[in-house]
């Protein structure tokens, strides 16, 4: 007999539910190593067709699968079963509207991504027929920042996230880090003024959650802090 | 009712083929992005390795050599005139890609810093060559950030999370597209001049692969639904490096930084097979080695994999240059690359085949001819710059290179093609299909059926081919076939998140492919790059050095060839 452990896994079907529950399935550990995201695989494919959740690279890189997993955020996909208190509590992202089961609406942290313009601003016309030059030393600046997959793990376990619907969140505000620390980037004006907001980067009470649930080890709070640095420095 | 949409150009996909044509038809048209999966969560962000380019920033380097090893990587399928386009338009296309954002690794002068890579060599196969253009091993991620944030910029429509399921298509012209919205389960018509599919690839066909599992091939299934050819489809990549039994890619470079493959002897066997540039070799000669070693009893422990060994490397080039892969590799296995070797076998990469294009990513019929308003580049087309088997870095550069000299061409095109209200048939024709399949109550699982096909592919339209083997797994993918057509079921048949249904769909897509692989493989009885058939083991250029194609004429099958183009390199033996 294999080992099986217990997933018990968030449901909600605005279509036809009142309210959300959870139901049980037993996972069977056919191979070591197996992952969360193997263990829903399972169930869907076996068991019970009606579960619904995002997935696509199952390495890690896409950013589909943040999950709340035995209540810490997480990408399922990278997550190893075995290492894992049975039963598995298995729920959406916090704080985010659930459009089925496992699946939430990112329409709202998109926003906030959009908002910090996460895009290289230039003014200076690059060279026509070359690359631009960086040192190494600079490139190196943006390490532990341009890694980002915009998974949301971040932002939607940060309780200032939660209570204030316009606080841009750690994703968000690490983005905008990621290119004002970038040498070849003009646009820090921008995207300072719209930060120095009260929902900009002075919501963040480093309360280091993020940093604790970001599946790619990066630090949003030490980007955070850069930023309000950075502020304090321009004297806006 | 549907949701009507109108925009001069639909793109169907947003990985780095879709999104560097939006960004350059948009502001001139109005461009609109429908994707199954959000922009940034496309397969082509799982791209490690690099880009390929001769910029010469380590070492000399020039277009011609790049050229002639993509020529000689795809085994002389390449179309030259295609393959040169390629190699002269690499260096311009990085330095846009750094003009735009791309944090590329730098060199202590401030140059793109580059690595060497399978297949690339200095001088036409002299030595292995620092070609490719990289950002640690997140290269592709990067490059999809950068790009979608420019189609953020210029403010371009994305219709994130619909499933494309058909072509509106009128006397021989395409108008449009019908999607399905996954949040609402509602159906949209857009009516467009121009349709661009680049909906990336398929390995989603077989069982051991590096893809993603959005990469169902639900774009060339359509096309040919509608009756146009599929090119080389034969031709299908397995990356020597999978991890072993998941087929997580460890990419190539892990070589490029100087990786070997060892058997249970500890051999660097790769000597004996490609003795110039032994472990960096083009991928089709090392998946071989590999199994063959394997099938000789020299596999590790007689077992069915072998070893790729980085422990010589370090801890620090390991954590600066291969980072994401050696936290795979502890991931998944448990290992650490820096003290053990990593047991890898061959997994399925890559369709070197698809939609055939010209240069400019014109969709060409069967005669050769353009079909008039559709368009596809990336990895679901085939322009034919891979040939028979692709070099590692020059996906990436054909996504962005042809990407944008697609875009171009829409551009051109778009003010002498008009809308039409056609739709209504096809609208009808998708929502009886979503229909039919919530109506069964009993029935087989799509998840039963694809594991069976995904079985069956590996084992006898993988590495090695034989006629009775594609003629045993043909019988079995028809059968699944006609299973999908009178007992496919779903559990969920609501509307909200319907993946049970998206399974169901994608499902009929990768069949459909399947058996066009299959019938491909059979046809050609020679061995070229990546199509090994052991019953005819050498290239024969005589009959075959011709592209393949398969189309269909209402019920039947039918095939076709189509010349290669040789400009500068006359086919000679492909020895490394
Ligand atoms: C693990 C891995 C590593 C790789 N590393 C490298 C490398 O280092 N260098 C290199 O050159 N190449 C590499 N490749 C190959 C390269 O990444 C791919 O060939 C390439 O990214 C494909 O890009 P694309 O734009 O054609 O498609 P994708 O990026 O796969 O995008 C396809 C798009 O189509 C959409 N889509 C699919 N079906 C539908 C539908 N029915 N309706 C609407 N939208 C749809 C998807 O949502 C997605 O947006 C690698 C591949 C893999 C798997
Ligand atoms: S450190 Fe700041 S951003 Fe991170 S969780 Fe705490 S309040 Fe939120
Ligand atoms: S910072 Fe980390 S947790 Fe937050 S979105 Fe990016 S990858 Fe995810
Ligand atoms: S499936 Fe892509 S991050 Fe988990």
């Amino acid at each position: 007999m294999l080992k099986t452990v217990t997933f018990s896994v968030f449901r909600y079907d605005p279509e036809k539910d009142k309210k959300p529950y959870y139901k049980d399935y037993k996972v069977e550990l056919r191979r070591p190593g197996m992952m969360v995201l193997d263990g829903l695989n399972q169930i869907r494919w076996e068991q019970d067709g009606t579960l619904a959740y995002r997935r696509s690279c199952r390495e890690g890189v896409c950013g589909s699968d943040g999950l709340n997993i035995n209540g810490v955020n997480m990408l399922a996909c990278i997550t190893h079963i075995e290492d894992l208190k049975d039963p598995i509590v298995v729920q959406p992202l916090p704080s985010m509207p659930v459009i089925k089961d496992l699946v939430v609406d990112f329409t709202d942290f998109y926003k906030k991504y959009y908002l910090v313009k996460p895009y290289l601003i230039t003014k200076t016309p690059p060279p026509s027929d070359r690359e631009r030059l960086q040192s190494p030393e600079d490139r190196k600046k943006l390490d532990g920042l341009y890694e980002c997959i915009l998974c949301a793990c971040c932002s939607t376990s940060c309780p200032s996230f939660w209570a204030d619907p316009d606080y841009l969140g750690p994703a968000a505000l690490l983005k905008a880090w990621r290119f004002i620390a970038d040498t070849r980037d003009e646009g820090a004006d921008e995207r300072l003024e719209i930060i120095n907001d009260r929902d900009g980067a002075w919501r963040c009470h480093t309360i280091l959650n993020c940093v604790e649930a970001c599946p790619k080890q990066l630090n949003p709070t030490e980007a955070i802090a850069e930023l309000k640095k950075t502020i304090i420095h321009r004297k806006f | 009712m549907a949701i009507r949409h109108k925009h001069d150009v639909v793109i169907v996909g947003s990985g780095l083929a879709g999104l560097r044509a939006a960004v350059e038809a948009a502001g001139r048209c109005d461009v609109a992005l429908v994707s199954k999966v959000f922009p940034t969560r496309s397969h082509s962000g799982a791209a490690q390795g690099g880009i390929a380019a001769s910029l010469g920033n380590e070492e000399p380097d020039s277009w011609e050599w790049h050229m002639f090893d993509t020529v000689k990587g795809g085994d002389y399928l390449t179309d030259q005139d295609a393959a040169e386009v390629l190699a002269r338009d690499a260096p311009r296309a990085i330095y846009e890609l750094e003009h735009m954002g791309v944090p590329f690794n730098r060199n202590p002068d401030g140059t793109i810093a580059q690595r060497a890579f399978g297949g690339h060599t200095r001088n036409f196969g002299e030595a292995p060559v620092k070609r490719a253009c990289y950002a640690a091993d997140r290269t592709g991620r990067v490059i999809l950030d950068t790009l979608y944030g420019q189609s953020v910029q210029k403010g371009i429509r994305v219709y994130p999370e619909l499933s494309v399921m058909d072509l509106v298509v009128t006397d021989g012209a395409v108008r449009g597209v019908v999607a399905y919205e996954w949040a609402t389960g509602e159906l949209h018509l857009f009516h467009a001049k121009a349709v661009l599919v680049a909906t990336g690839g398929f390995g989603k066909v077989f069982k051991t692969t590096s893809n993603c599992f959005a990469n169902t091939g639900d774009g060339a299934h359509m096309v040919f639904r509608h009756g146009f050819p599929l090119q080389d489809m034969e031709f299908i990549q397995f990356h020597p490096t999978g991890i072993y039994g998941l087929g997580v890619l460890i990419s190539e470079a892990a070589r490029g930084e100087g990786g070997i493959l060892r058997n249970r002897d500890g051999e660097r066997f790769m000597e004996r097979y490609a003795p110039t540039i032994k472990d960096l070799a083009a991928r089709d000669v090392v998946s071989r080695a590999i199994m063959s070693e394997v099938r000789e009893g020299r596999g590790i422990g007689g077992r069915d994999f072998v070893h790729l060994d980085l422990t010589h490397l370090g801890k620090d080039r390991l954590e600066e240059r291969l980072s994401d892969i050696s936290s795979f590799v502890r991931i998944y296995l448990g290992i650490d690359p820096a003290t053990q070797p990593i047991p890898v076998q061959p997994t399925c990469h890559y369709m070197m085949g698809g939609i055939p294009t010209d240069v400019d990513g014109r969709v060409l019929d069967a005669a050769g001819n353009p079909v008039p308003g559709l368009y596809a580049a990336g990895e679901c087309a085939c322009v034919s710059v891979h040939g028979a088997n692709r070099l590692g870095c020059n996906s990436l550069l054909d996504l962005v290179v042809f990407g944008r000299r697609t875009g171009r061409r829409i551009l051109e095109d778009v003010s002498d093609l008009s809308f039409t209200e056609a739709g209504g048939e096809a609208l009808e024709a998708c929502r009886e299909r979503i229909g039919r399949l919530k109506e069964r109550r009993s029935g087989e699982r799509a998840a039963r059926l694809r594991q069976r096909m995904q079985q069956e592919m590996m084992e006898h339209c993988g590495v090695y081919r034989t006629a009775r083997g594609l003629e045993k797994a043909l019988g079995l993918i028809r059968g699944l076939q006609e299973e999908c057509r009178t007992r496919l079921v779903l559990d969920y048949k609501g509307d909200r998140y319907n993946t049970d249904l998206m399974e169901a769909l994608e499902l009929e897509s990768l069949l459909g492919l399947a058996e066009v692989m299959l019938l491909a493989a059979q046809k050609r009885t020679e061995s070229r790059g990546a199509h090994y058939r052991e019953d005819f083991p050498e290239r024969d250029d005589a009959a075959w050095l011709c592209h393949s194609l398969v189309y269909r004429d209402g019920d039947r099958v039918r095939y076709a060839t189509r010349p290669v183009s040789i400009t500068r390199f006359q086919p000679k033996p492909r020895v490394y």
